[in-house]
């Protein structure tokens, strides 16, 4: 066993430490896009690439790069100042890029585009409301507001921006990028945050309302590089610089929504402007299942391996009482409270997980615990008092006890335990996607992006069939594990 | 004659209650004790406190004239059979498996554990076919003859029986009562059996000791409580269980 987990803890190490160069996107569709493009431009080169794409957020692409376990990443110049830099106002271009090199990452010139932060309505809702501006809303107290969780905290985001209009308290509610859109649309929200190259504002006929207080900085699109890439790698992001104008970029943001295919709008970008690069194989979908899979089962079977082997003693500790077991339950039971993404946001920094399989397989093992240690301890409290006393009076040593008469008889407890824990793990597993660590969420979270339900299902199908096969092995387990006088 | 066992000045509270007063007892070689009384008056404490089930506060307990302790005590136990109310057999393992559970975990020969199993059975008269089934399968009477083949497994130096026919009917627990007066004779088993009931306590008690709120109250044949009262709440005792066995 010690072995598998060695071998396996081994060739994920081996991944990480191979020579290609790791660009990562962000959960949204041109952060999905220009990264392709960027890989696209370096394939030109010779480069070895990998593209790890929708990962969970600023805050985690930014760790990822600081500390050089991605090479590159898209962003945008307001981001850079606001929530990497943490510098109030607008920052000069010299003076982020002065800032960056601390850190020994670069930063391209703009890409072209300046993707702002927008919040949008339907355009019936605003025309009957009367509403062009941002200070419109001021008179509106009763819309609903469905933004997304990074807008509801950014430092350029909804409470600054509520504070500096002046618009009244409103019930806000937290929701994905792309479900947001789906969520306007039928109309169970009225205003949502945008970015301005958003193709789904014209598609779905929305309006934007304008920052008439100049609210949000400018977003230019940037590259973020580590500075110790390669020249001609170097070379090669800064000549995609100003090729990118608004109207191309909500073009190719459409095209990628309109095929559900983000490598098609890199094909485009590419057909009109430089022509030389290789053409990109697309995968087939059964291989492409197939990797997701054993991904999936890998995160999900070693973190639960791991579970069973520290939690199943956890819980004969935490069953004897006593302040220890209510230390060891009371951990457990927190940490099923971290927010995924917070736990991720925590372990990705730490040396030894960062962007890897490691990491994920470390959060689902500790959401992975609680269930296991509670049942192993109830299990083995739940045993009555005069079957604990004949075991103790006969003799029998303690280990030999726990051994031969304790553990057996909550065997049933235990083993539902684990299995609430294999489920909960193949379920939680799809978060993996969001550091990039692959599985069946990459499907489900490029999906969600694009509102795309064939995709969502690509990964979603697979994940419950697991779930199904986890339990129909797991009642065979019963059967093998569960002693039969317990049965009858 | 030399005593198997003694207690001297033992103990025990539970908090501010207290279940047994100090008291000094020893139990003769080969001789049936039966320990009697009502609910809370001690008696099981005194089984619990040999066997180290619960830890005196005062006191020692001498096997043979070694002094108990938490050292020594695993060894003890294995020369002490314990036979409870429901029989307190392990639901996971047949009546085999429970019988022969510590002979096991001793690495006793194959054979020598076969030819005691054997033995039990016959004693007992818990039938052959019976051993392979698990205490569910088991009828009440049955399960208590496992249970006492489980505490005879290692010809124990001394039985402790509390309240062992307890929860069975009155035809099953007769015949019970038969024969564990039987096997206490064959054997000439020391042993010490907690009841309420008093005949059942004449019925197999060589020497019945008669306790009340954490005391002993009066010791001796039955005989002696019946003729010779020590005090009040004996005449009582015995009256109330006469009366409402003969009303």
């Amino acid at each position: 066993m010690k072995a598998i987990c060695a071998a396996l803890l081994c060739s994920f190490a081996a991944a990480h430490g191979a020579e290609p160069i790791v660009i990562a996107s962000k959960k949204f569709t041109e952060s999905y896009v220009l990264a392709e493009i960027a890989q696209r431009a370096l394939v030109s080169t010779g480069a070895q690439t990998n593209h790890r794409q929708g990962m969970g957020g600023t805050i985690i692409l930014w760790e990822a790069l600081r500390t050089g376990q991605i090479g590159l990443y898209p962003d945008y110049t307001g981001t850079i100042g606001q929530e990497i830099l943490k510098t109030p106002g607008a920052m000069t271009m010299e003076a982020m890029r002065r800032e960056l090199a601390i850190a020994g990452v670069g930063i391209s010139d703009e890409l072209g585009f300046n993707n702002t932060y927008t919040l949008v309505m339907r355009r019936e809702t605003a025309a009957a409301a009367q509403i062009r501006k941002i200070s419109d809303l001021r008179a509106h107290p009763n819309l609903r507001y469905g933004l997304t969780h990074e807008f509801t905290i950014r430092r350029d985001g909804w409470r600054p921006l509520a504070a500096r209009y002046g618009l009244p308290a409103q019930e806000i509610n937290g929701i994905d990028h792309g479900l947001g859109y789906e969520a306007l649309r039928v109309g169970s929200i009225d205003v949502k945050d945008a970015y301005s190259t958003d193709a789904k504002i014209s598609e779905n006929d929305l309006v934007a309302l304008e920052d008439d207080l100049v609210f949000f900085p400018q977003y230019k699109a940037v590259f973020l590089y580590r500075l110790s890439l390669p020249p001609e790698a170097i070379a090669v992001l800064q000549k995609i610089a100003g090729t990118l104008d608004e109207s191309r970029m909500i073009q190719l943001n459409a095209e990628a929504e309109r095929t559900k295919n983000y490598s098609r709008a890199a094909d485009m970008y590419f057909r009109t402007g430089d022509d030389s690069t290789a053409r990109h194989e697309s995968e087939s979908l059964t291989s492409k299942l197939l990797r997701w899979t054993t991904r999936h089962l890998q995160l999900a079977g070693i973190s639960l391996l791991l579970a069973v082997l520290v939690g199943v003693p956890l819980g004969i500790v935490a069953s004897r009482r006593g302040p220890v077991g209510q230390a060891i339950l009371a951990f457990s039971s927190v940490v099923q409270t971290i927010p995924s993404l917070a736990l991720l946001a925590l372990l990705v920094p730490v040396p030894f997980f960062g962007i890897s399989a490691r990491t994920a397989i470390a959060a689902l093992f500790l959401y992975g615990l609680l269930p296991i240690v509670r049942n192993t301890a109830t299990g083995l409290q739940d045993i009555a008092p005069p079957i604990r006393e004949s075991a103790i009076a006969l003799g029998l040593t303690r280990a030999t006890q726990l051994r031969q008469i304790y553990l057996p008889m909550a065997s049933r407890t235990i083993l539902a335990g684990i299995k609430t824990s294999a489920v909960i793990n193949i379920g939680t597993a799809t978060l993996a996607a969001l550091i990039g660590a692959g599985g069946l969420g990459e499907p489900i979270i490029s999906g969600l992006n694009l509102n795309d339900h064939a995709t969502i299902l690509q990964g979603a199908i697979p994940a419950a069939v697991l779930a199904l096969l986890v339990q129909w092995s797991f009642d065979l387990f019963d059967r093998l594990l569960i002693p039969k006088g317990l049965r009858l | 004659m030399s005593a198997l066992i003694q207690l001297a000045g033992i103990s025990k509270k539970y908090g501010a209650a207290t279940a047994l007063h100090p008291t000094d007892l020893s139990f003769e070689r080969g001789q049936t004790t039966v320990l009697i009384g009502p609910s809370g008056c001690g008696k099981s404490t005194i089984l619990r406190l040999i066997i180290r089930l619960l830890e005196p506060d005062t006191g020692r307990i001498e096997l043979e004239g070694a002094t108990m302790s938490p050292q020594n005590i695993d060894d003890l136990r294995r020369r002490i059979g314990y036979v409870i109310q429901d029989g307190g057999l392990f639901p996971h393992l047949t009546a085999r498996a429970n019988v022969l559970l510590m002979a096991r975990h001793l690495r006793k020969p194959e054979n020598e554990m076969a030819a005691r199993l054997d033995e039990l059975c016959a004693l007992t008269r818990f039938p052959l076919d019976g051993l392979d089934r698990y205490p569910a399968e088991l009828s009440g009477g049955q399960r208590q003859r496992v249970s006492l083949m489980r505490a005879l497994a290692l010809s124990p130096e001394l039985l402790l029986l509390d309240e062992p026919l307890g929860a069975l009917d009155p035809l099953v627990r007769a015949a019970l009562q038969k024969d564990l007066k039987q096997i206490f004779e064959r054997l000439k088993q020391t042993a010490i059996l907690v009841t309420h009931d008093l005949a059942e306590a004449a019925y197999l008690g060589e020497r019945i000791v008669l306790m009340n709120e954490g005391r002993v109250v009066q010791e001796g044949a039955i005989a002696d409580l019946q003729e010779r009262p020590a005090n009040a709440f004996v005449t009582e005792f015995i009256t109330a269980q006469r009366s409402l066995a003969f009303a």
